[in-house]
């Protein structure tokens, strides 16, 4: 039983882990190098708005706020799956 | 009403919201009827102090809990909003628009960087740490470590990052209300910590969330309005926010035309005033890019270091609730700095197109001097015009603004009625309080909780130590306002600072607390002490001992150096010394899963 418990975190703490790292990457372009090369990006356009300022100054920010909810969600469900949630 | 204060709180709040719009429209009116807009700025001010110090005495407790972490009975979104409101900062409300107006790219490296943190704060930190059940961020240090050195040295590093953070919040308290009330600066800088005190002595944390919660409120209002409103009667939009992509083209199209980057003539009298330079939008790529990185990466990290944010979380009343409350905090706070870059280009526009009623670039110089709100704000010292070339005309480089005046003075450069700008005043004020609050009190309790209670005398009585917290939070928050009133830096540049400190200090032991199990007690006091130390150490060297930045990293990203120093510091001696006991191990474990108890009991 025990060795079933320690088994089950185990899974547990690597699909968090798994998980982290995805949000992490999804971050990462869009924290760095998204606003990196917004000269280029720039020659596009969106709704109006240069591409690589649309990043700057809203896209990244509507990403960020939507990657947390959709985090969150995502490990509500591995928490429930592990039956560690509270 | 029916049932306890936590189930009717969106009754109560729904009533406090209605209640000040009525308060509003009320102003409006006394405006219709002729009251003087100095009356109208000091109804709005002593109004909503009044309201946030009636908070803070009803939320007034006598229990250690309920001091340290409200209850941990905070619902999510409430939460979300009171994190807000501790997060954005007076330099947030009244700076980061211009900005954003003066910096262009390189500025913008901080918007990204105080959203963007919030994923870090979500994916390393908060659940975990609300897991662990500790009051202050020092320790959940002293026990995933063990000992009171490393418990000392999180002290150290979160006494000095937050108080390079509330001098300037003080600061900014007070120039808003020395300017709503007509009274001298040193003055308002006393009279704001007077509020800031009011909300959080009675009640501590649970004072300071329920007022954080009313004062967001105040805040996230006080900056939409002008804005919708401004761009309604402009013609920019009804909503603004995702139609400026012309204004920004228009800007550029501009830029050349009204001479751009040329250099001042004439010196201002008085400093903090500048002419703007910087293209609205040109990166360069390369050093540009690098830099815009670099800095966004510091606030990032300085995010998700800041005690006074992560103790937030504590509130919670579950670790799911925790992390929820992350999402809608950044979510709150997505809704002011989606605003801010809307503000600076469509202020931008008004006042440099020609084509604009309101422009006043290109116009005579004795015209736009004679303009109430260039007078206005002149006389404050916040402009200043010269006509150097003397050809009658303003030229964009003989216009100096300070970087507030975007937003403080949005509402006349608009010719929007006096209440406005009352409404902007009160809601500085919120933002300079709830932060300044949010500060004072993750001083004061690291202080009292774990100095005091945790390394002096853990013999201590529940009522002794509650009354040693408040006479620390009165002593931290008079040295905090004595420091203000000695004017020592401008605002913004001791607010990047604290994130600087805070993730040279903090970020890699609390990070690598969580992920790391190897990590031990030599390796988390060798991160605190020589990551901060090394950022220290640049920062003396670049800013004051004359030092050349290395590549590009200046004053304001020192923390590059001090969070590397302090992973290599951390990794290199937690390897060379024994791993950590099995205890130790298991609780990271334990840390790592949302259900069972938390480490650390609710009384301790």
């Amino acid at each position: 039983m025990a060795d079933n418990i320690s088994e089950v975190r185990q899974q547990h703490w690597r699909k968090t882990r798994n998980l982290t790292f995805l949000v992490l990457a999804i971050w990462f372009v869009f924290a760095f190098l998204l606003p990196w090369n917004a000269g280029a990006l720039n020659s596009m356009s969106f709704i109006g708005f240069p591409l690589g300022y649309y990043f700057c100054v809203q896209g990244s920010l509507i990403v960020f706020v939507v990657l947390i909810f959709f985090q969150n969600k995502m490990q509500d469900k591995i928490d429930d799956e592990a039956g560690v949630s509270e | 009403m029916k049932g306890s204060f936590i189930e009717n709180l969106g009754r109560v709040y729904g009533m406090y919201t209605g209640g000040f719009l009525v308060f509003v429209l009320l102003m409006a009116l006394l405006e219709q009827m002729g009251v003087g807009a100095d009356t109208i700025g000091v109804l709005f001010v002593a109004f909503t102090i009044g309201i946030y110090a009636l908070i803070g005495y009803l939320s007034r407790t006598m229990q250690v809990d309920a001091y340290y972490v409200a209850g941990r009975e905070v619902p999510a979104v409430y939460n979300g909003m009171a994190t807000a409101a501790d997060w954005m900062s007076g330099a947030s409300f009244v700076a980061l628009a211009g900005g954003i107006y003066f910096g262009g790219y390189g500025y913008l490296g901080f918007i990204i960087g105080w959203t963007g943190g919030y994923v870090l704060v979500n994916s390393l930190m908060a659940p975990y740490l609300r897991k662990f059940g500790c009051y202050t961020v020092p320790d959940f240090i002293g026990t995933r470590y063990g000992g009171n050195l490393a418990r000392f040295c999180a002290i150290v590093v979160l006494v000095i990052t937050s108080f390079t953070y509330v001098t300037a919040q003080i600061n900014a308290s007070g120039t808003i209300a020395a300017r709503a009330l007509h009274i001298p600066f040193e003055a308002g800088v006393w009279f704001g910590l007077l509020g800031i005190l009011l909300c959080s002595m009675l009640g501590g944390m649970r004072a300071v969330t329920w007022t954080q919660v009313a004062q967001y409120i105040v805040l996230i209002i006080a900056y939409l309005v002008p804005v919708i409103w401004m761009s309604n009667k402009q013609g920019f939009g009804i909503i603004p926010h995702f139609s400026y992509g012309d204004a920004v083209a228009r800007i550029q199209e501009l830029e050349p035309m009204i001479g751009l980057g040329t250099a001042a003539i004439d010196k201002p009298p008085f400093g903090g005033v500048s002419i703007l330079k910087t293209p609205h939008f040109a990166p360069a790529g390369g050093m540009d890019s690098w830099k815009f990185v670099t800095l966004a990466a510091c606030m990032m990290m300085g995010t998700a270091s800041l005690p006074h944010i992560l103790m937030r979380y504590f509130t919670t009343p579950s670790v799911r609730d925790a992390r929820r409350s992350v999402a809608w905090s950044l979510f709150f706070i997505f809704l002011l700095y989606f605003t801010a870059p809307a503000l600076a280009t469509l202020t931008k526009l008004q006042l440099i197109d020609p084509n604009l009623a309101t422009s006043i670039i290109g116009k005579s110089f004795e015209e736009v001097a004679n303009l109430a709100w260039v007078k206005n704000w002149s006389s404050v010292e916040m402009l200043y015009l010269v006509d150097s070339n003397k050809d009658g005309i303003l030229q964009l480089n003989e216009f100096f603004m300070r970087s507030g005046i975007v937003v403080l003075a949005t509402p006349e450069i608009a010719g929007l009625p006096y209440v406005i700008s009352g409404l902007v005043a009160a809601g500085g004020m919120a933002a300079a309080m709830s932060t300044a609050d949010g500060l004072l009190l993750a001083i004061a309790n690291a202080l009292s909780h774990d100095l005091y209670y945790k390394i002096i005398d853990p013999h201590a009585e529940t009522k002794k130590r509650l009354i040693v917290a408040r006479i620390l939070l009165i002593a931290i928050g008079a040295l905090g306002a004595f420091i203000a009133s000695l004017k020592l830096t401008s605002i913004l540049g001791a607010v990047a600072w604290a994130f600087d400190f805070a993730m040279s200090g903090l970020f890699f032991p609390l990070v690598l607390g969580v992920w790391w199990k190897r990590a031990n007690r030599p390796g988390a006091i060798a991160g605190m002490v020589i990551g901060f130390a090394a950022g220290s150490a640049y920062l003396y060297a670049v800013r004051w001992g004359g030092m050349d930045p290395w590549v590009g990293i200046d004053h304001l990203r020192f923390g590059i150096i001090g969070a590397t120093a302090s992973l290599i510091a951390m990794v290199v001696v937690s390897l060379a010394t024994p791993e950590p006991d099995a205890e130790t191990q298991a609780m990271v474990d334990e840390v790592r899963v949302p259900s069972g108890e938390s480490i650390l009991g609710s009384q301790h």
